[in-house]
């Protein structure tokens, strides 16, 4: 005898598990290092999220700890991952040829001229 | 099918374990070795978990993985002097 | 019903924790492998609410939580010290 909520739960976890089986996809198949990052951080937060929902959906009187574990690892994984990729840039990983957006790069530069010409009229 | 899965889960987890102490032992800089040993003390976490031992478990996260990975890097920095591989 | 779709989310998971194992193994540069790291942890958190799901005993949680915690010290410790800055 299985209810709606708990063919919802399974589901769920059904769904997470594929988006963590598509960002261990994308941490092998991806050409440079920074889309390994935003593959693995982003898919996993995700896919992680959906599998502790639908855990509480089959399992409703585990509510509270599951809610602590999403807000830690909704706070947690964009940050860590964010400060490795900040790291990987001042390191100077080269990117591959693929990837052409570098919006940090464009920031710093900018920061750098603003600071020049703020010398200058001094 | 639904019994056969924890034994495989365990498997898979004894056999990732052998896998990153082979990484640990070949591999030649001295960071990547222990970002190895760090993922054998948290493989070994689990499987202390799935052998229904949740205190072991936690002692283990807490200390073989977390504390020893983040002092042994720390120290690292500290001794290389910004010299890094 | 439900026990078949745990049995298939782990399965899932399972094939998402070698790729991340391999791209361990393999990975060219310590950057890739603090990623893969980082992504065996969240695998390992899910490996951890789907065996509590199994075995019924949400005490298996408390773990998770702590492994949530440690992994953002862990990488940011090795982010730190890739910078050189210890």
């Amino acid at each position: 005898m299985t209810s709606f909520v708990d063919y919802l739960g399974g589901l769920l976890l059904v769904a997470g598990a594929s988006f963590l089986f598509l960002g261990g996809l994308g941490i092998v198949r991806m050409p440079d290092l920074f889309n390994r990052i935003q593959a693995g951080a982003k898919t996993t937060t995700l896919g992680t999220l959906l599998i502790l929902l639908g855990a509480g959906f089959l399992h409703p009187e585990w509510g509270f700890k599951l809610l602590l574990i999403g807000l830690f690892l909704l706070f947690t994984n964009p940050l860590s991952s964010q400060v490795l990729a900040r790291a990987a840039h001042r390191v100077g990983i080269e990117k591959s040829s693929k990837t052409t957006v570098d919006m940090l790069a464009k920031d710093l530069a900018k920061t750098k001229d603003l600071a020049d010409n703020g010398r200058e009229s001094s | 099918m639904n019994e056969m899965l924890m034994p495989a889960v365990t498997l898979l987890f004894a056999v990732a374990m052998i896998g990153a102490a082979f990484v640990a032992i070949q591999v030649k800089q001295i960071s990547i070795a222990m970002l190895a040993a760090g993922l054998v003390s948290l493989l070994a976490s689990v499987l202390f978990l799935f052998f229904a031992a949740p205190d072991v478990a936690m002692t283990e996260a807490a200390i073989g993985s977390g504390l020893t990975t983040f002092l042994f890097f720390f120290v690292l920095g500290r001794v290389r002097g910004g010299q890094r591989d | 019903m439900v026990e078949t779709m745990i049995v298939i989310a782990a399965v899932l998971a399972g094939i998402a924790f070698l790729l991340a194992l391999a791209r361990f193994i393999k990975g060219p540069s310590t950057f890739d492998r603090v990623i893969a790291f980082d992504v065996l942890t969240v695998v390992s958190i899910t490996f951890i609410v789907l065996s509590a799901l199994i075995e019924e005993r949400g005490i298996y949680l408390d773990i998770a939580l702590v492994y949530a915690l440690l992994s953002f010290l862990g990488v940011i410790a090795i982010a730190r010290y890739l910078e050189g800055r210890f």
